[in-house]
């Protein structure tokens, strides 16, 4: 057995190696990574921030609400996900909705969800993606399927009067594919969707 | 076609963790086995005061290993209360004294169970100097008594297992930071953040406001994952899009959690001086994983359930840019390590799609496992292994020239009776205990039912196991909670590494005997059929009732 001396001598031995590990671990490390970050590569180090007219307008990869004050819709706007991130959205409380399979209140919303977008859009209930009636692990899921955007140009080119065909193609040429042709699934962003759709001529 | 995709994503996979497995399994033989510091270590063992060359036994080791992660506990415990006069801690008041034990247990226990939600919880300071230094140290010490364990099998009479503090200090620097910062710089490049801006306003083009958070996330998100630790920075883990952006900067981050756990094998192969030993446990564990992948994938892509079945798809709690397949790969290799990290949520997946995490963690986290903590858990089983076989054929056990006697085959049995007492007690007491039910029933479970039972049995099977992922609608920061899976997550590590520690110790001492015709050769097909058939079998044993309560149970309704 060891004696108490060597027992202390150990503690003295762990508490000074964990005063030097925090050093260069806790302090030097990120310090280092964040210097290198904000030199090389401030967009992505600070947050792949998107620049309007006046200011920031979000960020390319945090998704946002397209929804008035009362959080309706704007039919003027391609939607995103469902969230359970705080009101929806909320980018300061990421976070799923965490309910189960045969949950009630997730049934229920899925039904819901499903019947405001076959008014709102026009579709049947199995036009619809699951992506449209389900909200994502973070709840700021930044995108929304191909087929979720494509049902969507009817409404939006109606509420704003552009021709159909246009606003398709916009949609069109805002899908990205799976990541190298494999990995993930195709997407498309939906804030940088909707500020091309206001970049559009007339639009604003 | 989704299928295909699938398999293309898992063979690449493999690729890639074939292609690391030789050199960073052979790096890491060789640097655990050298005689030479270099200038940095020199410095650092005259400053901390030890000396390099001195041998430990195996109670000694314990006894460094012990104290260390003490001072640990007692430094991310004093981090967190002492938040309130921290400096970028975001105006975050000081942490409860409860979840403050049950944080700090679970950073140094290497399981980032986190009963709180991050972004509303935790400064800047707190994840920096708490948070992530654990990642990095209690990764290395999990690698530090795997090797240990490694040496008592190859060492002849020596009685000795290593230097835990050398071990430690080499597994720092020698291989965490140093893969930690170009990884850190990959995910920078992919869009993960790492700024001290806190949270800056946006007005969005409909008029409403957003908080967008900062943070030092990459730093914090490499070690995360290749020290198969967890812990997200934000409350959504690696499904956040400033910790996993991109599709691929999902796949590096499942590269990252495999690439120690897999490669360690190898190690053990090239130190016992046999590398077919090293494949021999390698194909056990990729045997587990890719029937476990398969599994998980195709319950998922089935979407049984009513919910499910109602959207046309198991997309509730998944991301877009991963799709259900990215998310099935990731949560496989995240619940088979003891990395716990998501990019989904587990605890809206179907109900056997549910039930798969699960069974991952109960397997023991071997296949590939934790650093360190998943080679010297299929090591055990190896033992097992050998001590069945031997029974069968009525001979003395003997792995790798070591005779497996009375006190090895107790050890070995004590290990994998450990976690599994822990699970199912903490369970049972959590419904047994009336008061405890109430506030169980009454306040934690999220999802009513059956799948309640699955959020409490997933949680201390998470936390015994040192896994860290939940199901994560169960309010864990309770009283009940924060304590009991606290004990599990301590138990959960430490008695196991005791165990460990004991085996290398009593190898270590023994000499070798020559292979004879009678020795069960453990490097051919044969054995990895064996192991993984104990594995298996011990598990299904130990589980099957409790499964059949919860998962099971809401699979077949």
């Amino acid at each position: 057995m060891s004696s108490p001396r060597s027992s202390a001598r150990q503690y003295g031995v762990a508490l000074r190696a964990m005063l030097v590990f925090t050093v260069i671990l806790g302090v030097a490390y990120p310090l280092a990574i964040m210097a290198f970050g904000q030199v090389a590569l401030p967009n992505q180090a600070n947050g792949s921030l998107i620049q309007g007219g006046s200011g920031a307008v979000g960020s390319s990869l945090i998704g946002q609400s397209f929804t008035d004050a009362q959080g309706a819709a704007l039919p003027e706007w391609f939607q995103s996900r469902p969230s359970a991130a705080g009101d929806g959205y909320d980018a300061a409380a990421s976070g799923g909705s965490n309910l189960g399979p045969e949950n009630a209140d997730l049934i229920a919303a899925i039904a819901d969800r499903t019947s405001a977008i076959e008014g709102s859009d026009g579709v049947t209930a199995a036009q619809i993606p699951a992506d449209a009636l389900t909200a994502s692990a973070s709840g700021l899921d930044p995108q929304i399927s191909a087929e979720y955007a494509r049902i969507q140009v009817n409404r939006v080119s109606a509420a704003r009067g552009l021709p159909v065909a246009t606003v398709s193609a916009l949609v069109e040429s805002r899908i990205q594919g799976r990541d190298l042709g494999f990995l993930g699934e195709p997407t498309v962003n939906v804030l940088q969707l909707n500020l091309a759709l206001a970049a559009l001529p007339g639009q604003g | 076609m989704d299928l295909w995709f699938a398999v293309l994503q898992a063979l690449t996979l493999a690729l890639v963790l074939a292609l690391i497995y030789r050199p960073l399994g052979d790096y890491m033989a060789a640097f655990y086995q050298s005689s030479r510091d270099n200038r940095v270590e020199r410095g650092f063992y005259r400053l901390v005061g030890v000396n390099p060359r001195s041998q430990q036994t195996w109670q000694s080791y314990l006894r460094s290993v012990l104290a260390f992660s003490l001072i640990g506990v007692l430094f991310v415990y004093v981090i967190q209360r002492a938040q309130a006069v921290l400096p970028y801690s975001l105006g975050f008041p000081a942490i409860p004294s409860g979840l403050s034990f049950n944080t700090a247990v679970s950073f140094v226990t290497n399981t980032n169970w986190q009963s709180y939600s991050p972004d509303v919880t935790m400064g800047y300071s707190v994840q920096m100097l708490g948070l992530a230094v654990q990642n990095f140290v209690s990764a290395a010490v999990g690698i530090a008594v795997a090797i240990a364990l490694v040496r008592g099998f190859a060492q002849r009479r020596t009685g000795t297992i290593g230097n835990f503090w050398v071990d430690l200090t080499r597994g720092v620097l020698r291989l965490l930071l140093p893969v930690a910062i170009l990884a850190a710089l990959v995910l920078l490049a992919g869009g993960v953040i790492q700024n001290l801006t806190g949270f800056t306003d946006v007005t969005t083009i409909t008029g409403a406001t957003q908080s967008i958070p900062g943070g030092p996330v990459a730093s914090q998100e490499a070690i995360k994952m290749f020290g198969t630790n967890g812990g997200g920075f934000f409350n959504a883990n690696s499904a956040h899009p400033f910790e996993n952006p991109t599709a691929w900067t999902s796949m590096f981050q499942i590269v990252l959690m495999l690439a120690i756990p897999f490669s360690l094998p190898r190690t053990f192969g090239t130190i016992v001086g046999d590398k077919r030993q090293g494949y021999a446990i390698l194909g056990a564990m990729a045997a587990i994983f890719v029937v476990s992948l398969t599994a998980l994938t195709l319950f998922e892509l089935g979407g049984a359930g009513t919910a499910p079945l109602a959207a046309g798809g198991a997309m509730e709690g998944k991301e877009q840019r991963f799709g259900i397949i990215g998310s099935a790969i990731f949560g496989t290799a995240s619940t088979l390590t003891s990395t716990g990290a998501v990019n989904s949520m587990h605890d809206s997946f179907t109900a056997l799609g549910g039930l798969m995490p699960m069974l991952n963690m109960m397997l023991g986290e071997v296949a590939p496992g934790g650093t360190g903590s998943g080679l010297y858990g299929m090591l055990i089983l190896a033992v097992i292994t050998v001590f069945i076989a031997g029974l069968l054929v009525g001979r003395t056990p003997e792995y790798l020239g070591k005779k497996i006697g009375p006190r090895e085959i107790k050890i070995a049995s004590l290990y994998i009776l450990v976690t599994p007492t822990l699970v199912l007690a903490g369970t049972a007491l959590s419904f047994a205990i009336p008061a405890v039910r109430a506030d169980v029933e009454g306040t934690s479970i999220w999802n009513p039912g059956l799948h309640g039972l699955s959020e409490v049995l997933y949680a201390f099977t998470s936390a015994a196991n040192n896994n860290g992922s939940a199901f994560a609608g169960l309010t864990a920061n309770t009283p009940w909670f924060n304590t009991a899976l606290g004990v599990a997550m301590l138990l959960g590590r430490f008695l196991p590494i005791v165990l460990v520690l004991a085996l290398a110790g009593a190898l270590s001492a023994q000499d070798t005997v020559p292979a004879t015709r009678g020795t069960l050769p453990t490097h051919r097909m044969q054995f990895v059929g064996l192991l993984v058939g104990v594995t298996v079998i011990i598990t299904a044993l130990t589980y099957f009732p409790v499964l059949a309560l919860g998962p099971l149970a809401e699979g077949l309704q």
